[in-house]
C-alpha cells in the first residue's frame, strides 16, 4: 500500500515536470509534436529505469563501502552517458525506423535533467531498494503523461491567434502554469 | 572591443534564458526567492568560467569522436569543486539549492557553450564568454525572482550568501497583500511566460516604440 502511494504521488503529486522542475528543456523541446513526444517518453521510461537500477547499485555497493561518495556525480553522470550511447547502438541495430524516428533527442536524454535528477534524489531521499524501483517507474510515467498531454495542447496552440510576442515559448509556458495548477489538485488525493 | 562585444551578445542577443530556452529547470525552481536566485548565479558563474576556460585549453589535445564525454567529465568535475566548496563555506546556499546544484552537470547552458564556443576559441575569448553568459544568466534570473518574490510575498529581501540569519537588505511593498500563488510551481511557469514575452517586446523594439520602456523595468 505504501508502494502504491508513492507510485501515485511519483506520477501525479510530484510530477517531476511540473512540481519538481525537471526535464523541462524536452517538456518544451521536443512536445511540438505528439509523435517524436511519444518517442522521447519511451526512450526516457527505459534510460531513467535502468540508470536509477545502476547507479543504485554502484552508490551503495562501491562508493559507500570505500568511502568515495563524493564521486556520485561523475559516476552517475558516466553511466548515464554510457547508458543512452548503448540505448542508441541497441535500437539503431535492431530498429532503424525507431532510431530515424527519435533522432536527434537520443543522444539528447543524457543531458536531460530529470534522469540524473532521479539517480540523486533515490539517493537523497533514501529510498530502499523497493522504493527505488517505485519511483523510478513512476517518475517517467509522470514525465510521459505530462508530455503527451502537452504536445496535444501544444498541436491546437500552434493554430490559435496569440499576441505576437507571446508567440512559441511564452505562450506554452503559460498553458504549463495551468497544467500545474491542475496537478495541485491532486495533492489531496494521497 | 570584440571582447566588450562577445560580453554584451551574451546578455541580450544571445540571452540564454529569456531568448534561447536552455537550462529551463533551475531557472524554475531556484527563482522562488531572490536570495536562492543569487546563490545559483554564483555557482553557476563559477562552473562556467572554470569549465569554458579548461575545455578551450585544451580543445588542440582532445580526438573529435570522444569530445563529449571528455567535456562532461570537466563539467562534473567543475561542479563537484563548487558543490564542496559551497557546502563547506555556504552552508544556507547549499541546502536551499538541495539537488539543483549537482544538476549544474547536465544544465544544457554549460555543455551548449563549451561545445559551440569554447571548443572553437581562444582561452581569453572563453573566457569572455563565460562572463557574458554569466551575466545574462544572472540578470535573467534575478529579474525573475524579484517578479516573483514581490508579488508572492510583497517584499524583497536578500539574505547573506554565507549566514542564514543576517539579511543584506530588506524592502517592504504591500506585505499584507501577498499572492503566495507566485511563490508557488504554478507560478514560477506563469512568471516565466509572461516575462519572456515582455523580453521579446524588448528584443523587437522597432516594432513598437511605446513597449520599450516596459520592457526595461522587468
Amino acid at each position: 500500500m505504501e508502494l502504491f502511494t508513492l507510485f501515485i504521488s511519483a506520477v501525479l503529486i510530484n510530477n517531476i515536470i511540473l512540481t519538481k522542475y525537471l526535464g523541462v528543456c524536452p517538456f518544451l523541446g521536443v512536445s511540438k509534436s505528439l509523435k517524436s513526444a511519444f518517442g522521447m517518453s519511451l526512450a526516457v521510461i527505459f534510460v531513467i529505469f535502468s540508470s536509477s537500477i545502476i547507479t543504485y547499485g554502484i552508490y551503495y555497493k562501491v562508493l559507500v563501502p570505500y568511502n568515495m561518495e563524493y564521486l556520485d556525480l561523475i559516476t552517475f553522470i558516466l553511466v548515464i552517458a554510457s547508458l543512452v550511447q548503448f540505448v542508441e547502438m541497441v535500437i539503431k541495430k535492431f530498429s532503424p525506423p525507431l532510431y530515424k524516428a527519435l533522432g536527434v533527442y537520443l543522444p539528447l536524454i543524457t543531458t536531460n535533467c530529470a534522469v540524473l535528477g532521479t539517480a540523486l534524489l533515490n539517493i537523497r531521499e533514501g529510498y530502499n531498494f523497493s522504493q527505488m524501483i517505485v519511483n523510478s517507474i513512476g517518475v517517467p510515467i509522470g514525465f510521459m503523461l505530462v508530455m503527451l498531454i502537452f504536445a496535444t495542447i501544444r498541436e491546437r496552440l500552434e493554430l490559435a491567434t496569440t499576441v505576437k510576442h507571446f508567440k512559441g515559448n511564452p505562450i506554452s509556458l503559460i498553458t504549463a502554469a495551468i497544467m500545474a495548477m491542475i496537478m495541485l489538485g491532486f495533492a489531496g488525493v494521497v | 572591443m570584440k571582447k566588450i562585444e562577445l560580453i554584451k551578445s551574451g546578455i541580450i542577443k544571445e540571452n540564454p534564458v529569456f531568448v534561447m530556452f536552455l537550462g529551463t529547470c533551475p531557472i524554475l525552481a531556484t527563482t522562488n526567492s531572490l536570495t536562492n536566485a543569487v546563490g545559483m548565479t554564483a555557482a553557476f558563474t563559477v562552473v562556467l568560467i572554470i569549465t569554458n576556460t579548461i575545455i578551450s585549453a585544451m580543445r588542440k589535445i582532445v580526438p573529435d569522436q570522444i569530445r563529449i564525454p571528455v567535456y562532461i567529465v570537466v563539467i562534473a568535475t567543475a561542479v563537484k569543486f563548487c558543490e564542496m566548496m559551497l557546502n563547506a563555506y555556504a552552508l544556507p546556499v547549499y541546502e536551499s539549492l538541495g539537488v539543483f546544484l549537482a544538476l549544474i552537470v547536465v544544465n544544457c547552458i554549460v555543455l551548449g557553450r563549451a561545445e559551440a564556443f569554447a571548443s572553437k576559441n581562444t582561452v581569453t575569448d572563453s573566457f569572455m564568454d563565460a562572463i557574458g553568459v554569466s551575466i545574462g544568466f544572472g540578470i535573467s534570473l534575478i529579474a525573475m525572482s524579484a517578479f516573483r518574490e514581490i508579488l508572492g510575498t510583497g517584499e524583497l529581501q536578500l539574505k547573506s550568501l554565507f549566514d542564514s540569519e543576517k539579511i543584506v537588505f530588506q524592502i517592504s511593498m504591500f506585505k499584507n497583500y501577498g499572492a503566495s500563488f507566485f511563490t508557488s510551481g504554478a507560478g514560477a511557469f506563469l512568471s516565466f511566460g509572461l516575462l519572456a514575452g515582455l523580453f521579446n517586446i524588448y528584443k523587437n523594439k522597432p516594432v513598437k516604440k511605446d513597449t520599450k520602456k516596459k520592457g526595461q523595468v522587468k
